[in-house]
């Protein structure tokens, strides 16, 4: 009898194999737990949700009654302020990813202190970036209108929102130009096309599919985004659809968060409505991203 | 070779540059705008600082720093301007969400990394990513309507408004990123150092435990603080579970108003420059802004050391 296979030593084992198995079995656990809070999250909005996901919700605007209320303002909120930040923030954003990796391609102090500040600036609060946009765009847009009650409007917001995703829109068009192949610039180069006609020509073609997606991933993140807008004036008592970048304007979550709040249970109903409509929006963006990829994927 | 041109040379490169002017112009051009955008990022972060210092100095002036940092009142009305019940309300909730984020996180990350196969992966990481991709809103509204009962239902003393459902809410919203986080420290750890462990007769747990979890120890820390820092500049959903009533208790079950609620509630209503209500909240975003800082700044070192030290 080999000392292994003493009753002490099998016992010894048998207690490791034990504490495997249970590890085994927490970690299990803790990811089922997770899987399982998400379909309590979804399975409430879907059925608190369903009594008010009518069309009244996509023609009114709020008003006293639940049965009532809509959000049709906050949905051309919503996509106003996306399509004027995205118009903001994309050049800004794909002109800073062109400097880092295809104008200044060798590391200076410079590209250094940008790319770390980038890694600050994307752990910042979004609601600083808010007092960011209080304390400049808000006043900045009242003199562009010449009025100063037209400080808190879209154009203010789109502003704030647009600097709130610039890192990371710089940050996912850098990781797009970084996947095209150094082959294409040298052939372009070598036949004799400048830098910034190789760029215009070659690279930003092949890369546009993966700075798209990434801007389109930026912009779903952009759209939850609540606390910010709230500081530079988004607005729930909106009863009209913005008609210049100088209205007020409400957004779908700002609508959630003032219905939420209501003591009533039909406005907590409504909130719930509005929530199927906004994931579903983020969901539609996901998968236009997904799908973007895919097609790119198969296409290189 | 600059030094061996001749002037006939340097004339003929010359006429070349000048010939090739009309794209080069294009190029320089384009230089100087790539370069404008890029300096933006940094301009964005110099005006943070500036504005966040500018703004909250008059207030600064008439509320001693020392009564802003120890004062144990925040009432604008009776102007009591002490930051110690927000910050105590943003502890608490951040704390709180730790708990939940830390452990099941970890777990979860070491599962997906270590033992899940690809149907089970295939499950688990899009539910996270949905996880990571509902707003702070709908987190919000989840706790008002889902975990403040359940709450209630275990402790009735529990109010309305308690800081506990915020603080489980935010651990739910910043699990997916401890677990994506850790999953990537884990997977960076090299093959050869599991398998020297396992010849040498370790469980896979025991293999975890001793040899996986030190080597990925900096980036699994960074994770934690990166998903605190998140907690602590969190505001929607915190605002509507924990409340927005400022008042100084160190009981989870009691309702209090964090510092991010507190900058969002002041906003809300129409502020006007130059008041002592709109500096204080500048004042509040500072000391926020300095904290995550802080925090970011740290996990930022550690992912970096870990990446360092296997590539």
């Amino acid at each position: 009898m080999s000392q292994f296979s003493t009753p002490q030593a099998l016992a010894h084992i048998r207690r490791r194999k034990r504490k495997d198995s249970f590890f085994m079995v927490l970690m299990g656990g803790a990811s089922l737990l997770a899987i399982l809070i998400l379909c309590t999250l979804l399975f409430k909005i879907g059925a608190e949700g369903m009594e008010f996901l009518k069309p009244n919700l996509f023609q009114n605007f709020p008003g006293s009654r639940p049965s009532t209320s809509g959000i049709k303002h906050a949905i051309f909120g919503t996509i106003y302020l996306m399509i004027l930040t995205l118009l903001l923030t994309v050049p800004l954003g794909v002109f800073a990813a062109l400097y880092l990796e295809e104008f200044q391609t060798r590391k200076n102090w410079f590209t250094n202190l940008i790319n770390l500040n980038l890694a600050n600036l994307s752990g910042v609060p979004s609601i600083v970036y808010g007092m960011l946009g209080l304390a400049i765009f808000v006043p900045f847009v009242a003199q562009l209108a010449g009025d100063p009650m037209k400080g808190k409007t879209l154009l203010a917001g789109s502003m704030t929102m647009a600097i709130l995703v610039l890192p990371v829109v710089i940050l996912v068009s850098q990781e797009a130009l970084k996947a095209v192949p150094k082959a294409y610039r040298d052939g372009s180069l070598a036949m004799g096309a400048t830098r910034w006609q190789t760029i215009r020509r070659v690279v930003l073609p092949s890369a546009m599919p993966g700075i798209l997606t990434g801007v389109i991933l930026s912009a779903s993140r952009a759209i939850g985004e609540t606390a910010p807008l709230i500081v530079v004036g988004a607005a729930t008592l909106v009863n009209f659809v913005p008609q210049g970048v100088f209205d007020s304007y409400g957004v779908i979550p700002l609508q959630i968060f003032d219905w939420s709040q209501r003591p009533q249970e039909d406005f907590k109903s409504l909130a719930a409505s509005t929530i199927i409509v906004l994931m579903t929006l983020l969901i539609l963006l996901n998968s236009a991203a997904l799908i973007l990829r895919a097609r790119n994927a198969k296409r290189v | 070779m600059a030094a061996g041109r001749t002037s006939e040379n340097v004339s003929s490169t010359h006429n070349l540059r000048r010939k090739a002017s009309g794209p080069g112009v294009a190029d320089r051009a384009m230089l100087s705008v790539t370069f404008v955008s890029a300096a933006l990022s940094i301009i964005t972060t110099i005006a943070i600082v500036v504005i966040l210092f500018s703004q909250s100095a008059p207030f600064f002036q008439q509320v001693p720093v020392t009564d802003f940092f120890f004062g144990m009142e925040w009432n604008p009305a009776s102007k009591k301007y002490g930051v110690v019940p927000l910050a105590v309300a943003t502890l608490i909730i951040t704390i709180g969400s730790a708990c939940v984020s830390v452990p099941l996180g970890t777990l979860v990350g070491i599962y997906l990394a270590e033992y899940a196969s690809p149907r089970i992966r295939g499950i688990l990481k899009p539910a996270l990513e949905l996880l990571a991709g509902v707003p702070t809103v709908v987190y919000g509204y989840f706790a008002l309507t889902t975990v403040t009962p359940l709450i209630k239902m275990i402790f009735p003393e529990a109010q309305t408004f308690n800081m506990l459902s915020g603080a489980i809410v935010v651990g739910i919203m910043t699990l997916p990123l401890v677990s994506s986080l850790c999953e990537d420290a884990i997977s960076a750890v090299p093959r050869s150092m599991r398998e020297g462990a396992f010849a040498m007769g370790s469980t896979k747990f025991e293999t975890i435990r001793l040899v996986v979890i030190p080597s990925a120890l900096s980036g699994i820390v960074a994770s934690f603080i990166l998903a605190i820092s998140r907690a602590v500049g969190e505001v929607m959903a915190v605002a509507m579970a924990a409340g927005l009533n400022p008042k100084f208790t160190l009981n989870p079950l009691e309702g209090s108003m964090t510092m991010t609620a507190m900058i969002v509630n002041t906003s809300k209503g129409d502020v006007a420059r130059g008041t002592i209500t709109y500096q204080s909240i500048f004042a509040v975003a500072l000391a926020l802004f300095l904290i995550t800082l802080t925090l970011n700044m740290i996990a930022n070192f550690l992912v970096r050391k870990y990446r360092r030290g296997y590539s």
